[in-house]
């Protein structure tokens, strides 16, 4: 309780003073709208349910990309993290295309796959696939060399390897690299939204702009901001959880 | 020199399929334009000056934006990392803020202040403010104890404490939090081009990619590219001096 009154008073304190200024003509409405009037604009599109859909196309293509990048970015980096030939014939391509925008792939995926979701899908996947295969790349490469001596003198198979020693010690450098994604997904769904016409929150957000609706503007931005926020704390909730041994040792 | 063969034989055997392929008509030409023909473009588009004005523009954007983050970001960094009153009031509301996808305020940035830079900046600082504030943070934080010690023993005015002692024994780790904003700053000035703003780099991709000129577009994406990587070449080197030149000073490590 002691920690929630003054985190409060700035937020309410800056609310008030623009609902205020607002209120005596200071801001103009078309700019600033009201946050009055923005939360008028957010209930209205839960009551009217104008807002379901949208978030719904939103969140299923972030997961979808977000699904292919996880999958794909634990293959590729315990591929190149365990083997020394795999590394010498695809980090370099790798290393290469990491620093291209993933927005900036938008018009190539365009032209090859055309305006559909699965294009759409793919960008998502190159953009976020990073910090996936990252973290696995490390986790899998800084093994304890005392527990890769413990598997020889096992005599373990190397697929008994990488399922009792490499993964587990490689899961919490996983969960990092996947929830960094998470919200790069987030913010490729919505570029991808603005810029090749798929339904969803990024393009609502850009016909209101269009239409000079400022109050659905702001509403919009506030459901992107509370969505990344809520996805990102149930990673974390998820992550906490799994990994519990680790955090105990 | 095995290890580089082995490293190039994708690529390169990627690139020589790409143009037999479509020498053979196997790939559209309409989406896949070969790779002489990509290069060729950007030959030209380098000779008629258009490349370098666009690569210009998005830099002068990214660069305004990055400013704008750390004239930002390094002063909040450093108070809610001094004052714990502070950090309980302002820190909940920029924990609230940093889930926004800075790319849902590109509509609302365009709203604001129209096509140019200014909307590009704006948007560009927002995504760039969250690592140097949290870099600034956690530097003054972890350097309290003995030097604000040193600091009381001197009596030191707060502003004198900050100035002479804060920001100089920060600086290293500021340093590697603007590192990271500037790797966000060159994706988000190009994003925000490609998604509305008519200048620059991203813009000059989404013009190719409409009018039907795969090479060039193609030519400017591997541009991109290559800017990125060499921007980051730079950083990687720079921080190496600088940190090494610092690592005297560095208190707390």
């Amino acid at each position: 309780m002691k920690r929630v009154i003054p985190a409060l008073i700035l937020p309410l304190g800056l609310l008030a003073a623009w609902q205020y200024a607002s209120a005596i003509g200071l801001l103009s409405p078309a700019y600033f709208p009201a946050p009055l009037r923005t939360f008028e604009a957010l209930y209205d599109s839960i009551v009217a349910g104008s807002l379901w859909g949208p978030f719904a196309a939103t969140a299923l293509r972030m997961f979808e990309g977000w699904f292919v990048a996880s999958l794909l970015g634990v293959f590729l980096g315990a591929l190149v993290g365990s083997s020394r030939t795999a590394r010498e014939f695809l980090q370099p391509t790798l290393e290469f295309l990491r620093p291209f925008p993933a927005s900036a792939v938008i018009p190539a995926a365009i032209l090859i796959f055309g305006l559909s979701n699965s294009m759409a899908v793919w960008v998502i996947a190159f953009g976020s696939v990073w910090p996936v295969l990252l973290g696995t790349l490390h986790g899998f490469s800084a093994i304890e060399p005392r527990l890769k001596e413990v598997s020889l003198a096992l005599e373990m198979p190397p697929s008994a390897y990488l399922r009792k020693i490499a993964l587990p010690n490689a899961l919490p450098d996983i969960f990092t690299g996947v929830r960094i994604s998470l919200a790069i997904a987030l913010i490729l769904a919505v570029v991808v939204e603005m810029q090749s016409a798929q339904p969803g929150l990024g393009q609502n957000i850009l016909l209101a702009q269009r239409m000079y609706r400022s109050p659905e503007l702001y509403a919009g931005i506030v459901v992107l901001g509370l969505f990344g926020f809520v996805a990102s704390w149930v990673l974390d909730r998820a992550e906490r959880r799994l990994l519990v041994w680790k955090s105990k040792r | 020199m095995r290890a580089l063969a082995r490293g190039l034989l994708i690529p390169a055997a990627a690139v020589v399929c790409w143009e037999m392929a479509s020498r053979g008509g196997v790939l559209p030409a309409g989406t896949f334009s070969r790779p002489t023909e990509v290069v060729a473009a950007g030959i030209s588009a380098f000779a008629d000056g258009s490349l370098l004005v666009a690569t210009a523009q998005t830099l002068q954007a990214a660069f305004v934006g990055l400013c704008i983050a750390i004239v930002l970001g390094v002063p909040v960094g450093m108070i809610i990392g001094i004052s714990a009153g502070m950090r309980l009031t302002v820190a909940p509301t920029l924990d609230a803020l940093r889930p926004i996808p800075p790319v849902a305020l590109i509509p609302l940035s365009l709203l604001i202040f129209g096509f140019g830079v200014s909307m590009e900046a704006a948007v560009v600082g927002f995504a760039c403010v969250w690592s140097v504030t949290i870099a600034t943070n956690a530097a003054v934080r972890s350097m309290q104890g003995r030097l604000a010690e040193v600091a009381r023993a001197l009596e030191l005015s707060r502003s004198a404490y900050m100035r002479k002692i804060v920001l100089p024994a920060a600086l290293a780790r500021i340093a590697v939090g603007v590192r990271v904003a500037v790797g966000i700053a060159l994706v988000v000035a190009v994003t925000v081009e490609i998604v509305v703003n008519p200048r620059g780099l991203g813009y000059g991709m989404i013009i190719a990619q409409q009018s039907l000129r795969p090479d060039l577009m193609y030519a400017q994406l591997l541009w991109i590219g290559f800017v990125g990587w060499s921007i980051n070449w730079g950083l990687l080197k720079l921080d190496r001096a600088f940190l090494s030149r610092f690592s005297g000073v560095r208190v707390g490590s």
